[in-house]
């Protein structure tokens, strides 16, 4: 019991409650299932992206590069299968993209794993030379006619309600990709000695090593796993949007980054979990969507949302350091 | 299975062109006890290192339990049964006790996948088999180091590890600790496990043996039976000279004049130390003692202004003194060699010289300029005074040795003239002939007038040096305890007698740490 009240996610949650209390009552609409599919709606893409960078975080390393991986994969997916005038199956598309993010992400974590470069510089380095290659050879001109499975899968819905106004909201399938990579990659975390291994690696990596773990093994995949997730929300993007924009997602990483932080992942690596990525991806979600209902301008979520990191860090640090400091003197 | 669990033949391995081994030997047997001892750089590790398959030989051979090796990875040395506890643990500091204890057993056994129940159960095996009690479900980070050493052998004899070699495990432990690791010693060793002891504390190696090897560049010197060996004959194999450690006890100058130089009262930093008084006299060298955690390195952090102290006053030499920066403990001629030379004292790249005078750069200076001669001058009076050894100032201060480099770090304080100089731990990491040098220096400083406090874990270091010891615990002083007389089993004892456990974490840095939270 005294761990769960000392666990972070346990504050995130607290903080969510108390949000999501406090917005309800000042404006009830927030309560209502229009709401909540909205809400769940625009938290698919940043929180599959959450979960590879959660992945990451706990290997103790930084990726600023898998927004601009998710919308350069599905980009060149959907040239690709324009140019093959291609209207099947939606799972090819997700296929293609997923292919190009993987690729992308291994050639990150070729470089971080061989050369044992610094994560964030060389995600940064790459993100910088994606978004440029994009640009200059596939394109810089907005998709609009996307193939007709990406667009299916765009308006197919779990459920649907409609509003007062009579306007139809659906809660769009992509929310099971969404639930279904937190489980798969809960289950990985949790249950296999690759996920303890990412733990032990953001733990301590020369222990790691010493260990016997197959520490490069282990950075192609957690690299290659972040840009294979990055091109499957690439294309969720792209469907819930219905185009693809080659300047879309890119400066979310922000957002992304924020929200695994706030759920608890340690930014030095080796804690952090897929519920309080959960928590955290909603935190951010809610404060990104919500604060316009309670007539809080736009320009003050960016700022509402960095006060929620700087507190969230802050408080557990200032804690440890309490705790710490009566120990020595008591005990 | 043979009896002869390892043997290392002819072992040479260079790096970048230095000879850290060369030709070196050695066997162990089933439940042998056996400590290898050697001066720093004398290629204890390097030796570690290639039997555990970390560093790979550029000749010579490796045979485990029968099974000859050119070339060993780590995966390989485990299976065999071999075992390394480092300096540092190697533990994961985020997972469970638990799951550190049962990690690398899953690891070697290729296991795909995670059993918890049988993570708690190897894990609750391995801590029977030694007799100690431990919380499995708490986190490694959050326990004292004493705790980790136990996990860090669990660890070991959980994967039936037949070799089990130690790195200095007993830097950070108390006295109680350090029996209770010996008798976890005997109980592996009644099991048939050998132990490589590696260690630089004498005493303890003369009393846990059976066997010993001594090594000395790259070499090793001398083997043999425990009983042949003593204190005196161990320096001599390890160091290749004569050096009698008795001589180095002085009377140690008490101070005079009716002024202290330095007078601390009452001083208290919250949640690092409280209630701290004494002082010290111009000429005298006085010891400041404790575990890790006692605040004696805060203390110390506190009197040269990097976390001044929130009460209690300091005078220096009768007056009033207030040190809330370093600029202001410079200024009041105070200067501080630093616990860790190579993170907190040196400029590593950088040359000997620029070492020397970067604490005085702005006297050398003429209308804002740095005046090249007076910098030239100041680096070749203190090169020459320290006996700094090195073919050209110009040289990288980390192309020398530990007991070099310390004394960079005594000309970088010497050139502000202090009239106080607190050295924390100022022969760690030296060799026993650069010590003896070492100290021979501190004396000579006192005797010129300057006021010593010498922190350190080394108690005959201190009680050869001080006329008087602070003993701290808990952020208190707990006695002060004139040297004269006092011996060393004394010391030892006071020092423990009444520790329940150590602190947990030093409050120094834990600030960085965040807070636990379950994986």
């Amino acid at each position: 019991m005294k761990k769960i009240l000392r666990s972070s996610e346990f504050f995130v949650a607290l903080v969510v409650m108390v949000l999501c209390i406090i917005i309800g009552l000042i404006n009830p609409v927030f309560f209502s299932w229009e709401n909540l599919f909205d809400l769940l709606r625009s938290g698919v893409v940043t929180g599959i992206l959450a979960l590879g960078c959660l992945i990451v975080i706990v290997s103790g390393g930084t990726d600023v590069s898998f927004a601009t991986i998710a919308i350069f994969a599905v980009y060149l997916a959907s040239k690709i299968l324009i140019a093959w005038q291609f209207d099947g199956t939606v799972l090819v598309a997700f296929l293609l993209s997923a292919a190009i993010g993987t690729v992308l992400g291994l050639f990150n974590g070729a470089l971080i794993a061989w050369f044992r470069l610094p994560t964030m510089i060389v995600t940064l380095g790459t993100s910088s030379i994606f978004r440029g290659a994009m640009l200059v050879f596939i394109g810089t001109f907005i998709i609009n006619k996307l193939p007709q499975g990406i667009l299916a899968f765009g308006q197919a819905t779990l459920a649907q309600v409609s509003n007062a106004n009579g306007a139809v909201i659906g809660l769009p399938v992509s929310v099971v990709i969404f639930f279904g990579a937190a489980v798969l990659v809960w289950l990985m975390m949790k249950y296999t000695m690759l996920g303890r291994g990412i733990y032990a690696l953001g733990g301590d990596r020369v222990a790691a090593e010493r260990a016997g773990l197959n520490v490069i093994g282990i950075q192609l995949f957690i690299y290659g796993l972040v840009g294979f997730l990055a091109g499957i929300s690439g294309v969720v993007h792209a469907s819930l949007v219905r185009n693809v924009n080659p300047f879309d997602l890119i400066g979310t990483e922000m957002n992304v980054i924020a929200a695994v932080v706030l759920g608890g992942a340690r930014i030095t690596g080796g804690r952090g979990t897929v519920f309080g990525t959960i928590l955290g991806v909603m935190l951010v979600v809610i404060m990104n969507n919500s604060l316009i209902l309670l007539g809080i301008p736009s320009y003050w979520q960016r700022a509402a949302i960095g006060v929620l990191i700087l507190l969230g860090t802050g408080i557990t640090a200032w804690q440890s350091k309490r705790e710490s400091a009566a120990n020595l003197l008591e005990s | 299975m043979p009896d002869q669990i390892l043997n290392v033949d002819n072992l040479s391995k260079s790096f970048a062109g230095v000879r850290a081994l060369q030709g070196v030997n050695l066997t162990m047997e089933r439940g042998e006890i056996r400590c290898l001892v050697g001066e720093n750089g004398c290629g204890k590790s390097t030796l570690i290192k290639v039997i555990a398959g970390v560093v790979q030989p550029d000749e010579g051979t490796v045979t485990l339990n029968g099974r000859q090796y050119r070339q060993i990875r780590p995966i390989d040395a485990i299976r065999e049964g071999i075992q390394v506890i480092y300096q540092d643990f190697s533990l994961f500091p985020n997972l469970t006790v638990a799951e550190n204890i049962a990690f690398n057993y899953n690891l070697a056994r290729k296991k795909q996948l995670v059993n918890w129940r049988d993570i708690n159960r190897i894990a609750r095996e391995a801590i029977a088999k030694i007799g100690v009690d431990l919380d499995l479900g708490a986190y490694v980070e959050d326990l004292p180091v004493a705790d980790k050493q136990i996990i860090a052998i669990c660890r070991a004899i959980s994967q039936s590890a037949r070799l089990v070699i130690m790195d200095e495990p007993t830097t950070a432990l108390t006295e109680k600790e350090v029996r209770a690791l010996f008798n976890v010693i005997k109980t592996l060793q009644r099991e048939g496990i050998a132990i490589l002891f590696v260690s630089h504390k004498l005493n303890e190696v003369l009393e846990i043996s059976e066997k010993i090897t001594i090594m000395r560049n790259g070499r090793n010197v001398t083997d043999g039976n425990t009983a042949g060996f003593d204190r005196a004959s161990l320096v001599k194999h390890m160091t290749g000279r004569e050096i009698n450690e008795t001589n180095a006890a002085i009377v140690p100058q008490a101070g005079n004049g009716s002024v202290p130089l330095l007078q601390a009262e009452n001083l208290s930093c919250r949640g690092r130390f409280a209630d701290v008084s004494f002082s010290l006299a111009a000429g005298e060298i006085i010891g400041i003692t404790g575990l890790l955690g006692s605040g004696r390195t805060e203390l110390a952090l506190s009197l040269f202004g990097i976390r001044p102290a929130d009460a209690g006053t300091i005078s220096i030499e009768g007056r009033p003194a207030e040190i809330r920066s370093v600029q202001d403990a410079v200024r009041h001629g105070i200067g501080y060699v630093p616990e860790d030379r190579l993170i907190e004292g040196l400029f590593l790249e950088r040359s000997i010289g620029s070492n020397i005078v970067a604490g005085t750069l702005r006297r050398l200076t003429r209308r804002g300029l740095i005046n090249r001669t007076a910098v030239g001058a100041q680096i070749r009076q203190w090169t020459e005074n320290l006996h700094i050894n090195t073919p050209s100032p110009e040289l990288p201060v980390k192309s020398l040795s530990g007991g070099n480099q310390q004394r960079v770090v005594l000309a970088k304080w010497l050139a502000i003239n202090p009239k106080i100089l607190i050295m924390n731990g100022p022969t760690v990491g030296v060799d026993v002939g650069s010590k003896a040098e070492i100290h021979q220096i501190i004396r000579d400083l006192a005797r010129q007038g300057i006021g010593v406090i010498i922190i350190s874990d080394d108690l005959p270091e201190l009680l050869q040096n001080c006329c008087r010891i602070l003993v701290m615990r808990k952020g208190r002083v707990l006695e002060e305890l004139p040297t004269e007389g006092l011996s060393e089993a004394d010391l030892t004892h006071r020092l423990s007698a009444t520790t329940p456990a150590p602190a947990s974490g030093t409050p120094a840095h834990s600030g960085q740490r965040k807070q636990v939270r379950p994986s």
